[in-house]
């Protein structure tokens, strides 16, 4: 099938098979790479990008439903001398190690301080992540980073 | 030179600015020109026979390439996967070690063993060839409980009894005597769990072979590619180590489980010159949980005994530890030389005798994972001191106190096989209780009870060893292996320093924690140190990463190099300022000439080794760099006081922790935002093996607990925000005066998260993993789950 994706503000066309996931678009055919995959049953949330602009889990998501849609990656948010405040608070409060699982969890975290209403305590970051695994971090400082980048964002 | 980016200093890391903005490069984001999809058909049984297999339908299927079985890897005479450390049985003999072909031939003996291979143009097309093959598999009875194990089936023919070995660590006449002595003897009947490492990123692998030059290149995930390139070049018989490049580029996560050298990478660079083309594999989770090394798996019967002044006398330890159906690389030292020599724990035991029994099952290999040994002894030593306290009447922190090893003692010689350098237990303890409020506990459980919850505290002083060491020794009780690190130091024409180390880092921050060592030593900016690792192509042999070794061993051959560049340099400057070698200091990054106001900048002197013109090059070769090789005299010993508070809902089994407490001593540390996360990630492990994490088979041996929706993760929020916190006693014996942080949160954690636990419900035991449903039946029967 064709599809049209804007994926970090540029318009692709792509022929992809109808059974193609929408993380297998992502770092296969357009080589984003920052987008990781994980588990196979939709559980560790490596694959987080947002999808207009929700945060998804990018290898449940088929590439069509991603026609006419708006992608936002990791490599879409910011970059090392212009870092998304999410990014900084992140390398700040040293909230990754191996960093396999940050891409996810950075935006994942985007999305729940986006959403929240009002200001987010530990508890409500601590459930807002169930869908991240960390297997470097026992969580504790993301938990941090992401408290601290609410304020800026 | 203290300064904001030196020794001491929490600088924000190198690695972060790739991870943050997805311009990481883990092993499945290389990709090659033309590559192909490799898919591995593996055993949907515990144990059974392989009579045949007919590749001709997968062989047929569109877009395959080639289907490769364990007949054709023998037939080109790929060499089994070995294991690297010979361990003794009482009697003398060496253990027994079944062959382990990286394909399966004529039997499988675990659910996910791989016993082919398909190739494809693309995935998709290697899964349908996969699907195609048809095996004739005659199922056999398996053999999966590790209590009965020794008197079940034989799973390979040349292993009696299922056994590996039977090895002893001690004096068994010396503690039995002690026993006799005894005023009080507790004794516990444990299991330890088994855990599956579950690093984020799976294993991968990219194999190519380059026939213009015969030479192979694989990309994996592991933690020494070293060991690797060297398992693939003298045992499996790939090709010479000079012509087979192993790279390991950003890795997502270790905890052990990519030590070793697998079937699969294996196989994917063995395919990869039989097709003269690139082979791509990935593990999915599903592979993971079923064919990475698992960890743990002990059932252990232990006693302490104690006089009546609560002075411990003697430990016995009895365990079975279980190998899983072959022996993964380094599966034999986990449950004796990393374990049964750390039942001293902190404490003045005089007398120790331990006793492994070491069987193979219709399971998973089992190998070193986070902590390998260090926590299983720990959960014995911990949980026994505890049972005495309560038994006995007496506070477990006072108990603790009773019978620590004092810093006045070290050197201490232990009755098993340690000498400790140095440590100051009770000064770890002091500060763990402030941290924990011990003072106020009772208000607090008190305050529980009236809310009808139950409240519990539990203490872990543990005792690690780290930087596994020296050569010679482990070499003599059997390691196959050296134990040394190498390090380089090439300083650059302007006087930038390029390191090269033989340790790896996925997730350690080497490149940070390394860069401070060097700007700190030769007064380099941080900003122009790079380090360099993880490419066999690029350092000398090297050990890689384990056994919390990469800053204690590998940090000290960086430190070793460090100081011949130093030496080096007064040299050429000596020359350059027309003095003495002798008058030369080396200070915050200038050469000086003592008692004159004469003195080079670094960059100068690296300058005068590139450029050299005014240059003794009679006497000395140009050039400014240096490489060093480190030989650890003798481990390192990291120890710390865990303290664990928990409450309870009776109604639901439900267990909250309240809070958790760490206090370490890792010696001098050079990060100490680094080191707090390598303890918070450790303490997420070991909490997780204590209420949420079983590898859990059944009857048949099919794995109950293989994704992860059945197998529980510690997530965000099952954890709490932890306490953490260090004492300082400085290593003796390495430069920097460093211990090794990457265990000890797992090591020193899971007791204290059940001693609480078993505090809280008033019972002498509950199975791991202490889940709401264990721990609700236990509140009804009295323990025992």
């Amino acid at each position: 099938m064709e599809i049209k994706v804007k994926v970090n503000g540029t318009a692709h066309s792509l022929d992809v098979p109808d059974n193609t996931l929408l993380v297998d678009v992502l770092r296969e055919r357009l080589g984003l790479t920052g987008t990781h995959v994980g588990c196979d049953t939709s559980q560790c949330g490596a694959c987080v990008v947002h999808l207009d602009g929700t945060a998804v889990k990018s290898c449940t998501v088929l590439a069509g439903q991603a026609d006419g849609a708006e992608v936002t990656t990791i490599e879409g948010i910011g970059r090392p001398d212009d870092l998304h405040p999410m990014q900084a608070a992140f390398r700040e409060n040293h909230a990754l190690q191996c960093g396999f699982c940050t891409p996810g969890m950075i935006m994942s975290a985007i999305d729940m301080v986006q959403k929240s209403d009002g200001r987010l305590d530990e508890a409500a970051v601590r459930d807002g992540l169930e869908g991240n695994l960390c297997r470097c971090t026992g969580y504790h400082n993301i938990v941090k980073a992401v408290l601290a980048a609410q304020d800026r964002m | 030179m203290a300064t904001e980016t030196g020794i001491g200093a929490s600088v924000k890391r190198k690695e972060d600015a790739r991870f943050i903005t997805g311009a990481g490069r883990y092993t499945d984001d290389v990709g090659q020109h033309g590559q192909t999809y490799a898919v591995f058909a593996r055993s949907p049984y515990a144990r059974a026979r392989l009579n045949g297999l007919d590749t001709s339908a997968a062989l047929a299927t569109d877009g395959v390439v080639a289907v490769f079985t364990g007949a054709d890897l023998q037939a080109s005479e790929v060499g089994d996967l070995p294991c690297g450390w010979m361990v003794k049985s009482k009697d003398g003999s060496d253990m027994v070690q079944p062959p382990h072909p990286p394909l399966a031939v004529s039997s499988v003996n675990y659910v996910g063993e791989p016993y082919a291979v398909v190739i494809g143009e693309t995935l998709d097309a290697a899964k349908n060839g996969a699907e195609a093959l048809d095996p004739d598999f005659e199922e056999l009875e398996a053999v999966v409980d590790l209590a009965t194990a020794a008197g079940a089936d034989q799973i390979h023919e040349s292993v009696p009894n299922n056994q590996c070995y039977d090895w002893e660590l001690g004096d068994k006449a010396a503690t039995d005597a002690a026993f006799a002595q005894a005023h009080h003897v507790a004794s516990i009947d444990i299991v330890n769990n088994r855990l599956i490492p579950n690093a984020i990123e799976p294993r991968a692998a990219l194999g190519e072979y380059d026939e213009a030059s015969g030479t192979y290149t694989l990309h994996t995930t592991s933690q020494n590619p070293h060991l690797e390139r060297l398992v693939l070049a003298a045992f499996v018989n790939i090709a010479p180590e000079a012509r087979l490049r192993v790279i390991s580029p950003d890795v997502g996560g270790g905890f052990g489980s990519k030590i070793f050298v697998y079937a699969e990478e294996t196989a994917v660079i063995w395919a990869a010159g039989q097709l003269r083309r690139p082979v791509k594999w990935r593990a999915e989770r599903s592979e993971s949980f079923l064919a990475d090394a698992h960890g743990r798996d002990h059932v252990t019967h232990a006693e302490l005994a104690v006089a009546q002044d609560g002075r411990f006398l003697g430990l016995r330890v009895q365990n079975k530890a279980n190998m899983g159906a072959y022996l993964s690389t380094f599966a034999s030292s986990v449950p004796t030389y990393l374990y049964g020599t750390l039942m001293a724990g902190q404490y003045k035991t005089p007398a120790i005798y331990v006793e492994v029994q070491s069987l193979f099952t219709n399971t998973a290999p089992v190998d070193a994972y986070r902590g390998a040994g260090r926590p299983e002894a720990t959960y014995i030593v911990e949980r026994l001191v505890e049972t005495a306290a309560r038994e006995m009447g007496i506070d477990p922190a006072e108990l603790r106190r009773r019978n620590f090893i004092q810093p006045a003692d070290f050197p201490y010689e232990t009755p098993v096989a340690l000498t400790y350098d140095t440590g100051d237990y009770e000064a770890s303890l002091n500060r763990a209780l402030d941290h924990a409020d011990y003072a106020g506990f009772q208000a607090r459980r008190e305050a529980s009870e009236q809310a009808g919850k139950k409240r519990g505290i539990g203490f872990s002083c543990y005792i690690e060893a780290c930087g596994l060491a020296p050569s010679q020794v482990a070499i003599s009780l059997g390691a196959g292996v050296g134990l040394f690190e190498v390090g380089e130091v090439r300083v650059d024409v302007t006087g930038s320093v390029t390191v090269v180390t033989g340790s790896h880092s996925h997730g350690q921050s080497h490149e940070t924690t390394f860069a401070q060592i060097i700007s700190d030593k030769l007064g380099v900016p941080f900003e122009n140190v790079t380090v360099l690792h993880g490419d066999t192509g690029r350092s000398d042999y090297a050990l890689g990463t384990y056994g919390s070794r990469s800053l204690a061993v590998g940090g000290s051959a960086i430190i070793k190099a460090t100081d011949k560049i130093i030496a080096k340099g007064k040299k050429i400057a000596a020359h350059m300022l027309e003095a003495n070698e002798d008058q030369v200091e080396f200070e915050d990054g200038s050469f000086n000439v003592a008692d004159s106001n004469q003195s080079l900048t670094f960059g100068e002197v690296a300058f005068s080794a590139y450029v050299p013109a005014n240059y003794p090059l009679e006497d000395l070769e140009p050039g400014l760099s240096e490489k060093a090789f480190y030989d650890p005299p003798n481990f390192t010993y990291p120890a710390g006081a865990h303290i664990c508070e928990v409450e309870v809902d009776p109604d639901t089994g439900v267990v909250t922790i309240e809070k958790f407490v760490a206090v370490d001593d890792f010696g001098h540390v050079i990060n100490p935002m680094i080191v707090e996360g390598q303890v918070h990630g450790g303490l997420a492990q070991g909490i997780g093996q204590a209420l949420l994490e079983h590898g859990v088979y059944d009857d048949t041996g099919q794995l109950l607990s293989g994704s992860y929706m059945d197998y529980t993760m510690p997530r965000a929020d099952d954890l709490p925000s932890f306490t953490v916190d260090t004492t300082v006693t400085p290593c003796t014996h390495n430069p920097l005066g460093v211990k090794g942080c990457g265990e000890a949160g797992a090591i020193g954690s899971t007791a204290a998260v059940m001693n609480a636990v078993t505090d809280a419900l008033g019972v002498k035991d509950v199975p791991m993993p202490a889940t709401s449903e264990t721990v609700w039946r236990a509140l009804r029967n009295g323990g025992n789950g």
